[in-house]
């Protein structure tokens, strides 16, 4: 079942077409990353999508509602949807507990606000006011603000951008924790290894067009591209492209009878299919 | 379950506005504070009297008072709301089920309970330290009760409406400010009105808060003191007339040029 339809989707800046044919559909219960350069399109898909702005063209469906509706039945589709947008930067006078449990006032169905700090684990700082929270902390609130009226698709907008690379993977559990509880996300992202570490599908957008749309695994032929094979002979270094690694693998094994020196096996990473994408696009 | 109802969520946002609103200590004792400066201020300077029993500390109250209504309102409004524009605050409620409605009427909220407490502290400190006398009559009560209903709601439209006009949230108060300052003084908020330069006191009359300045002459002088208005009376309908009109001008720009993001 399809939780966003998009097709032949358009939308123009005065003479700068930022967003230029897109057809995209997103099935419930997964995690979809949409990946691209500045200016690639990218915010004004999502930001369509969630109902800020308005297209030229094109037919789109989200939970089975035209997102640019209006009056009540807007209402009732931001009911249904939550939203991580960048952090804001406002003076934060309230605490962790009063800004949630407001927002939760909001939604017909909210979630329990104790078990949603719990989730982002912010439950240490529910009486600490916004303002002292850390970057990393700010991060985890907005993504509580996101989730508290149990939304059915959730979107997340470069929700790592400034982390440390450890708070990146906690924020990645907290992001799989959610996909157990079947909530759809639409995820942006600059960074490749978090679309690769969380999306179950990727689309790599440009000018304003969907490039493809892929697994991670299998974006731009990864699967099946060719594994270099490198290691060391009497200080030198040799390598070898090949499609079956493990073959090269065994026979250097027998030739070398035991360990192969300073052997290495690499596939093209996501980053540099991307790149490969991107460049060749332009 | 239902959404909650706009009216319930605004009573809502109007219990968080006050309460970020208190935990800003400054800007609270700013707020509440400058009047009761001005009024010792300008009680000391000018120790005429204009009038039997009409000392300028009486004169000057009914001023500060109206004004009172425009800070509150539009000034913290215009200023406040570009900043919570440019923070992402706006932009935040805007994905949320909340309607806007819900958001002007926890403005309308905090406006209304930061005028009362202002007003109450500023009649307090006049009556206990500068001879100031409260009105006796139940009518004079009465004109007060609806120019502080009707004028903080006109203050508060005008003041949703007058933040779609400064470019940024920083930029705000720089732009706001200086148009209060000189309304205020043209509307005879410092000076007698009458004594102003006639162009003045035209210019004045097409704003709010010449009227407000005048309706609260009424509340707090004599009535003898109504011949040396520009009218030679209170002219309260007249003063009616004209905040409710300025009252629908305003909730028809909130409604048209209100804006959650910059772009």
């Amino acid at each position: 079942m399809s939780v966003i339809e998009v097709s032949g989707l358009r939308k123009s800046y005065g003479s700068l077409s930022a967003v230029d044919g897109v057809d995209l559909t997103i099935n419930q219960g997964e995690i979809f990353a949409l990946l691209g350069p500045n200016g690639a399109g990218k915010t004004t898909t999502v930001e369509i999508l969630e109902g800020f702005r308005k297209r030229d063209a094109g037919a789109v469906s989200v939970l089975g509602v035209d997102p640019s509706t209006t009056g009540a039945r807007s209402r009732q589709f931001r009911d249904r949807i939550g939203i991580v947008l960048q952090s804001t930067s406002d003076a934060g006078d309230l605490s962790v507990l009063e800004t949630i449990s407001h927002f939760s006032g909001y939604y017909s169905r909210p979630r329990n606000v104790h078990e949603v700090m719990e989730a982002v684990g912010l439950t240490s700082k529910s009486k600490a006011l916004v303002r002292t929270l850390s970057g990393g902390q700010r991060r985890r609130l907005d993504v509580a603000l996101g989730i508290i009226g149990s939304p059915e698709l959730l979107f997340l907008d470069e929700p790592t951008t400034g982390f440390d690379p450890e708070a990146r993977r906690s924020f990645w559990a907290l992001i799989e924790g959610l996909r157990i509880s079947g909530t759809t996300i639409l995820l942006t992202t600059h960074y490749l290894d978090e679309a690769e570490a969380l999306a179950d599908r990727v689309a790599v957008i440009n000018k304003g067009q969907i490039i493809e749309v892929s697994t991670p695994k299998e974006l731009g032929g990864r699967a099946t591209a060719m594994a270099r094979v490198q290691w060391k002979i009497n200080d030198e270094r040799k390598e070898e492209l090949t499609t079956n690694p493990t073959e090269t693998v065994s026979r250097l094994a027998s030739q070398f009878d035991g360990d192969i020196p300073e052997l290495q096996i690499t596939r093209p990473s996501l980053e540099d299919i991307y790149l490969s994408m991107i460049g060749g696009a332009e | 379950m239902n959404i909650p109802s706009a009216l319930n969520l605004g009573l809502r946002r109007g219990v968080l506005e006050i309460r970020q609103f208190a935990r800003q200590r400054e800007s609270v004792v700013f707020t509440m504070a400058f009047p009761i400066i001005l009024l010792a201020i300008f009680g000391s300077v000018f120790k005429t009297t204009l009038a039997p029993g009409v000392t300028f500390s009486q004169y000057f109250v009914s001023g500060m008072i109206a004004s009172g209504l425009v800070n509150t309102g539009f000034q913290q409004l215009a200023i406040i709301i570009p900043m919570e524009r440019e923070f992402g605050t706006l932009k935040r409620l805007r994905g949320t089920p909340m309607p806007v409605t819900s958001y002007f009427i926890g403005k309308a909220i905090l406006v209304v309970s930061s005028m009362l407490v202002q007003v109450a502290l500023l009649l307090a400190c006049g009556v206990l330290f500068f001879g100031v006398h409260l009105p006796t009559s139940s009518f004079k009560w009465l004109t007060f009760l609806w120019l502080i209903i009707i004028g903080s709601a006109a203050s508060t439209a005008l003041g949703i409406a007058f933040a779609a006009v400064p470019k940024s949230g920083r930029g705000a108060s720089a732009v706001v400010s200086p148009v209060v300052i000189v309304l205020q003084f043209f509307s005879g908020v410092f000076f007698v009105f009458t004594d102003l330069p006639a162009w003045m006191q035209q210019v004045a009359a097409i704003f709010p808060l010449k009227w407000l300045t005048q309706g609260m002459r009424s509340v707090f002088l004599p009535d003898t003191f109504a011949a040396r208005e520009v009218a030679g009376s209170w002219e309260l309908s007249r003063i009616a007339i004209i905040l409710l009109v300025w009252l629908g001008v305003g909730l028809f720009f909130s409604a048209r040029t209100f804006k959650w993001s910059r772009e």
